[in-house]
């Protein structure tokens, strides 16, 4: 039996009153107090998620820019410093082995986020892919510089490029919901943030600094919202977390657990790991065709990352009354044909309604397609819909 | 307030009101679920109960109680017929976490028998929740 493992912020947990269940090994607040109030609170306001669980890796070196091409399904050379761009660690067979932000620091500098509970496999590849990663002494260098070792010993297996597994380094925090840019801003003991809230991109961080010590600011979440996640020392996760709570409370803010951050990203068409993504499912498959660069020359996954003209598709499907499908129900024809399964589903909290993501046989895959979910016996009618259910005014 | 003592309990986290008999050697109990299981259900978003009139058999399952997170079954703790059904909570589940003992309640069998078997009193049922 693996010991649970605890982020730094579990008395906070605790004494708000959380459930906590396990999630990639760890024991992660499920709920404060319920987690309908919580999902609305970041739909209106504002909700503070401990995401301290995902692993972070850093990327460094000469040739990291390259290496993350080879390693990762997206073309991570071109990314200008400061953005962030959504990738996939593709197997060899061109299934997901994870799905992943990366953040360019520098030109030669990199963060990965990942899952929590693919932390061992991401840390794998890396490693596995800096051995096949080609060396230094295969390329074209750039002219040597004055002192440089440039004999076959010094260069002899240098890949240019190191991965760091930083993961317990850092606790991350995320606040999303559309009062975050006014919550971030207030907050107490945030100072020289690079870029004005108000000028921070989706998709982009900033730096600065919390209590003296490296803040990374990256305007990217989960939840289909505006918000924030905070990289910050582990050591000061308590400190940034009661930080933020104490600037928002008068906007609303609400420790928000798993469960809400579940049917948020459910509205936002939004995929997890485990449900809609695995190492069975090609990136095309989750609509994700567009992540992937067929184009580099070479890269893990290149040769097998087209699925079958016939492979299951994922889709939205919303059905009326209140009864949800979820995960693991069939999706079937009026016959009673099976067309596919629920990989998500739960009753929109936002909408109302049933919704559910599904992968399904293509041919009954196109927007406004009838079909039933077997909800433990009953057929409940439900319509393929277009992904997300929900989109945030802008 | 409830008297959490006075109630019988299930291992399907069940708790039973069950009145004095009326003299016909019939008693009618009220069922509902306990704050532990609303608590690890988390918000009861749709329940589906069985209707008035039906007869129902001790351990099979008569209903269902849905939270945003997952589907619990609701067990017939005791064989019987039910009498009535909380409407106030199909048109409002949120009852079931708010009020789990009181207006959570969630329907009332007439009892066959009097044979309630198998069935745990507080300190039993705390004890299993607590194992």
């Amino acid at each position: 039996m693996i010991e649970a493992r605890f982020t730094p912020l579990r008395e906070r947990h605790e004494s708000l009153g959380a459930s906590f269940t396990d999630f990639g090994g760890w024991q992660m607040p499920v709920r404060y107090t319920s987690d309908l109030a919580e999902h609305h609170a970041v739909r209106q306001a504002a909700g503070l998620f401990d995401i301290s669980h995902m692993a972070e890796f850093l990327v460094a070196g000469d040739f990291a820019a390259e290496f993350l091409d080879y390693s990762l399904a997206g073309r991570l050379s071109t990314m200008a410093i400061g953005k962030a761009k959504y990738s996939l660690v593709l197997a060899e067979d061109g299934g997901i082995i994870d799905d992943v932000i990366v953040y360019r620091l520098a030109d030669d500098r990199f963060l990965v986020i990942a899952n929590a509970g693919n932390r061992g496999f991401v840390d794998a590849a890396f490693a596995s892919r800096v051995r096949s990663f080609p060396s230094r002494i295969e390329r074209d260098l750039p002219p040597r510089a004055e002192g440089e070792d440039r004999s076959f010993a010094g260069f002899l297996g240098d890949r240019g490029v190191d991965v760091e597994d930083v993961s317990d380094t850092y606790a991350l925090l995320a606040v999303q919901g559309p009062a975050s840019e006014a919550i971030a801003a207030a907050t107490a003991g945030i100072t020289d943030v690079s870029i004005p809230w108000a000028d921070q991109k989706y998709y982009a961080w900033a730096d600065a600094f919390f209590l003296g010590a490296p803040l990374l600011i990256a305007r990217t979440g989960y939840t289909g919202e505006d918000g924030f996640e905070l990289l910050v020392r582990s050591e000061d996760a308590v400190a940034l977390w009661d930080a933020v709570l104490a600037a928002g409370e008068t906007h609303g803010i609400v420790p928000a657990g798993l469960a809400a951050r579940d049917t948020l990203r459910l509205e936002a068409g939004m995929p997890l790991y485990g449900h809609e993504l695995s190492r069975e499912i090609k990136p095309a498959q989750a609509g994700l065709g567009r992540v992937v660069a067929s184009d580099k020359t070479d890269f893990i996954g290149k040769d097998a990352v087209a699925p079958a003209e016939d492979a299951p598709v994922l889709v939205g499907l919303a059905a009326e009354g209140k009864r949800a499908g979820r995960a693991g129900y069939a999706v079937v024809a009026g016959d009673g044909t099976v067309l596919g399964e629920i990989t998500s589903g739960a009753l929109s909290p936002t909408l109302g309604h049933p919704i559910a993501m599904a992968y399904i046989d293509p041919a009954s895959a196109e927007t406004g397609t009838a079909v039933f979910l077997d909800v433990r016996g009953t057929k409940i009618p439900a319509t393929v819909t277009a992904l997300p259910f929900y989109r945030r005014k802008k | 307030m409830t008297d959490l003592n006075a109630l019988s309990y299930t291992e399907e986290h069940e708790w039973l009101d069950i009145a004095p008999s009326t003299g016909s050697g019939t008693s009618v109990a009220t069922i509902g679920i306990t704050d532990f299981a609303a608590e690890k259900l988390g918000d009861v978003v749709f329940v589906e109960l069985p209707e008035a009139g039906t007869e129902i058999a001790a351990g099979t399952v008569v209903g269902e109680i849905e939270s945003t997170k997952s589907v619990g079954e609701l067990y017939a703790p005791v064989t019987g017929t039910v009498v009535e059904i909380n409407d106030a909570v199909v048109d409002d589940p949120s009852l079931v976490n708010a009020a789990p003992f009181e207006g959570g309640w969630l329907i009332k069998i007439l009892i066959a028998d009097d044979a309630a078997d198998g069935l745990l009193d507080r300190a039993a049922y705390v004890a299993l929740t607590e194992g």
